[in-house]
């Protein structure tokens, strides 16, 4: 298994010694022996969480941003340099294959965070341009810094993060090393992203650690990451989805607008924008019905605590991610959909899931049952629809 | 039945088909005699203790492709059954660094972009539209073929089924699978992949057994037909049987006479008796006649046809056409007895890059390079080898901390223009041991003893013609309805109550079991 550049320090860290595997790449489980304490650490304070295995390239050419708004689905060409967006790219047939983070460092150059390896894919893309993909992973040290006093945290480091708007970012220096900082985050809170050269992980890591620990910022592992996302409303690719060019059959796929994602392709008539899927996404929006939609279901606890208590249970909500899918049923019992994403929030003190449900039952109040499984049988319990995200503080886009 | 034989069905040859064949028929009640005309069972899949406590595969050395149907309905665990996992692939290189793709997708990913970092979606790519052609042809691998030239209203159903399901392929997959069936292994890999060495790999797969090299049309069908196996479900997954593919064939014996199958061995088969037209027993090279109103070859085409048969029996066109059908075998074993691990510079002090396969074959051209010499009559200079320390999987193949090798070479042709193996034979050894000695320095000295088996010895072990492992080569004309023959894909043959049952039949060769299986399935249907 190999190690990122903060792994010496994130050893010494990890009293609960378990790591997962992200990509080859160790990768903490937790830190404390609490992913709860984790959460809440970034819920109410900051916790920074290692990034570094997320795939990055350079696009850059004179072709660059048209190579960017015809791979991509989101329109690139709006975003000026030193802001970043999230967008995803699709197959021919519109169906996603992954999503990432675009940051536009120059006119002609932009860094691309993804998932999964692409690029190989990029490069046969970028033949057609005169732009050329670079491999950067390994060349940047990556952190997330996230929670309300990340900015406060930060700004002892460098002033450059006070003003950032959200899905904006500075190229600043933090303990005497040039970072890329961006107010992006995968928390759904206030939060900041860091790309640090490999090479200086380590010092720049310890000045964050000095200065955000009076605050209570601690390290959080892949469980908290987990938890905070699926409160933040965010697709994870393996969970929400996977790629499309990975797919065996149709089920496996799905659309922007099925993902609930159509909110990216604003402009999509725009006709001096071709980008690939664009034609079947525009037929799939003249055409028939969506076969789901992408909602937030919650269940409420006392549902939860009397149907445990009517079988002689008691009920003990676990706040870790369920790590399959949740079927879920409409009142006579057929089924209408899937979690995603399931668990119980410790901040909503509730059942919360990201779920896809036919379009007939999307509507936000809608009642529909959640299978759990209680006293070894399959039993129903009462949810709601919801739109996402679960949880959303102002402060997560606010101006300072 | 009638009840005037002793048997129902003799079987001739007790290699993994016939046994597999047997086991069937004996399950099904019938009375079965295997006759064989070695010391021990195994034909090609052999274990032999050639040194006291030295275990050699003496020629298959692993399992891929066995049906994992017949383990069930065999009930082969309770046996002995014992299929030991292969977990990694070894792949020395000439600057002395390697490639070393194991059991985690993870750190597979990071070894891949340690070579090229294009290449790891380029992998997955590759991996998936190679899957899907794998999924698609899987009907056609796991089932009889339809004989496409019969008038027979089954066969004419079975034929729509094809037609319906091949219909049924999406434009690339369709593109995918003539791509995969028509062309060469290095112009495919070329369409995803850039690392020399990751394609070297991969290429190295569609190579062997089969008198090609990869840059050749045909290389791509030897690939897909050796990736066609699952071992436990993960496709492309290899498996080292206990004891050996040797001790693999044993429990495919105790399941056959466990159903009351009859094995008897050092007995040759000379010739098929017929009584008008009708197979009613075999006589042995003895003189010795046993009788039964069904007999099954599980020899390769040319044996079942042409020597076994009276080829005055059969039509004349079909006799042409096993005339013409191609095994030149082109692939030889070099087993070692070893008195340690080989060294392996750049992974000084580590041993599990041994847990798998150890596959020298560096770049694609080397390997073109090493076909070149068999095109022209000659051995590889430079061989490419598929090497396992099996002892290091199953540790009672050897005394402990020694090791046995066994060692694939590619390519010695089974007719050397001008010479004899007899001759050649150390000297080609030597090459292989050169080849080791260069990747692993200091393997010299760790040699106790080697077995080289040319496949001029293959075909006189094993009887399988001119050495061809697969009985018969893996050419497109050569498989499917074609296997061995237009019209003859249906196990049976022209004379009534004779069968065959070898890898010379759909699907083909490699420890697999399915001709046995589904030839069983033919014989069980006719006989009923």
């Amino acid at each position: 298994m190999r190690t990122t550049p903060f792994y010496p320090r994130l050893r010494e860290l990890n009293h609960s010694h378990m790591w997962g595997n992200w990509a080859g790449y160790l990768s903490a489980t937790k830190y404390d022996l609490s992913s709860k304490h984790e959460y809440f650490g970034v819920r109410n304070a900051a916790g920074f969480f290692d990034t570094s295995p997320l795939n990055k390239y350079w696009i850059r050419g004179r072709d660059a941003e048209r190579l960017c708004s015809y791979a991509f689905a989101r329109d690139i060409r709006p975003v000026r340099p030193g802001r970043a967006q999230y967008t995803l790219w699709c197959d021919d047939a519109g169906f996603v294959m992954e999503d990432g983070v675009v940051f536009r460092t120059a006119g002609d150059e932009f860094l691309l965070t993804a998932a999964e390896p692409n690029l190989g894919y990029l490069r046969g893309l970028a033949r057609a341009f005169d732009a050329e993909i670079v491999e950067a992973t390994e060349d940047f040290a990556s952190l997330a810094v996230q929670g309300p006093r990340s900015r406060d945290i930060l700004a002892q480091l460098t002033p450059d993060v006070v003003d950032l708007p959200y899905f904006g970012f500075a190229e600043t220096k933090v303990a005497g090393s040039q970072v890329l900082c961006s107010r992006t985050g995968f928390s759904g809170d206030l939060g900041f992203e860091l790309f640090i050269p490999a090479d200086q992980a380590l010092p720049v890591l310890d000045a964050i650690i000095e200065a955000g620990t009076p605050h209570g910022l601690r390290p959080y592992g892949e469980e908290a990451l987990n938890m905070t996302r699926i409160e933040a409303g965010l697709p994870l690719f393996g969970y929400e989805f996977t790629s499309s060019r990975y797919a065996f059959t149709h089920e496996e796929r799905f659309t922007p607008d099925e993902l609930g994602l159509g909110w990216t392709l604003r402009g999509l008539d725009d006709p001096t924008r071709p980008f690939i899927g664009r034609e079947a996404i525009l037929a799939e929006r003249a055409g028939a019905e969506a076969r789901w939609r992408t909602v937030g279901i919650t269940m409420t606890w006392r549902d939860y605590y009397d149907l445990h208590a009517s079988n002689g249970l008691l009920a003990i909500p676990d706040e870790v991610p369920v790590p399959w899918e949740v079927m879920i049923y409409d009142a006579e019992g057929s089924r209408i959909g899937y979690a995603t994403s399931f668990m119980y929030s410790p901040i909503l003190q509730r059942h919360v899931g990201i779920a896809r449900v036919r379009p007939s039952h999307a509507e936000p109040g809608s009642e529909v049952f959640v299978e759990q499984t209680v006293n070894h049988e399959y039993v129903n319990v009462r949810a709601l629809v919801t739109t996402l995200p679960f949880y959303n503080p102002p402060r997560k886009v606010a101006a300072r | 039945m009638s009840d005037t034989h002793a048997y129902d069905a003799i079987v001739i040859g007790a290699g993994h088909n016939g046994l597999t064949h047997a086991a069937y028929l004996a399950k099904a009640g019938r009375r079965v005699l295997v006759l064989e005309q070695r010391h021990l069972v195994g034909g090609a899949a052999i274990t032999e203790e050639l040194r006291p406590g030295f275990k050699f595969t003496t020629f298959s050395y692993a399992l891929s492709l066995l049906r994992p149907e017949i383990i069930a309905e065999l009930d082969l665990v309770s046996h002995g059954f014992m299929p030991l996992y292969m977990r990694s692939h070894f792949a020395p290189m000439d600057n002395g660094d390697y490639l070393l793709l194991g059991p985690d997708a993870g750190v597979n990913r990071q070894e891949i972009a340690r070579h090229c970092k294009a290449d790891v979606d380029g992998m997955e790519r590759f991996e998936h539209d190679t899957l899907r052609v794998r999924q698609f042809l899987r009907p056609l691998f796991d089932n009889a073929p339809p004989n496409l030239f019969s008038a027979d209203p089954q066969d004419a159903e079975q034929v729509a089924w094809l037609v319906k399901h091949l219909g049924s392929a999406d434009a690339k997959l369709m593109h995918d699978c003539v791509r995969l069936i028509t062309g060469s292994i290095a112009d495919f890999v070329d369409d995803y992949l850039e690392s020399e060495i990751i394609k070297a790999t991969i290429c190295s797969a569609a190579c062997v057994g089969i008198k090609l090299g990869p840059m050749s049309p045909g290389t791509g069908l030897n690939w897909l037909y050796l990736a066609m196996g699952e071992h436990d479900g993960i496709a492309g997954s290899w498996a080292f049987h206990k004891g050996g593919n040797g001790g693999f064939t044993e429990v495919l014996a105790r399941a056959a006479t466990a159903s009351g199958a009859e094995i008897r061995l050092n007995s040759r088969v000379d010739h098929l008796i017929t009584e008008q037209g009708q197979a009613v027993g075999v006589a042995l090279a003895d003189g010795t006649e046993f009788r039964a109103p069904v007999v099954v070859s599980s020899l390769d085409p040319r044996r079942t046809f042409l020597q076994i048969a009276d080829p005055r029996e059969l039509p004349a066109d079909l006799v042409q056409t096993i005339q013409r059908f191609r095994f030149q075998g082109v692939a030889s074993k070099v087993n070692f007895a070893l008195d340690g691990l080989p060294r392996y510079p750049a992974l000084e002090g580590r041993t599990d890059q041994y847990l798998g396969f150890v596959n020298v074959a560096p770049t694609v051209e080397y390997m073109e390079r090493a076909y070149d010499a068999a095109k022209y009559g000659w051995y590889s200079e430079h061989p490419y080898l598929d090497a396992s320390i099996q002892s290091m999987i199953d540790p009672d193949m050897a005394p402990p901390g020694k090791h046995v090798m066994s060692c694939f070479v590619m390519y010695t042709p089974h007719e050397l223009k001008g010479a004899s193996w007899p001759a050649h034979r150390e000297a080609m050894a030597d090459r292989v041991q050169a080849t080791l000695r260069r990747f692993f320095p200091g393997f010299d000295d760790l040699v106790l003893q080697r077995e080289v088996v040319t496949p001029d010895i293959i075909e006189e072990r094993t009887g399988l013609s001119e050495g061809n492992i697969y009985a018969g080569e893996f050419f497109p004309h050569q498989m499917y309805v074609f296997r061995p023959a237009p019209g003859y894909s249906d196990y049976r043959t022209p004379i009534r109550g004779y069968y065959q049952c070898g890898s010379g039949t759909h699907p083909g060769g490699c420890v697999i079991g399915a001709p046995g299986r589904l030839a069983s399935m033919r014989v069980l249907a006719d006989t009923r």
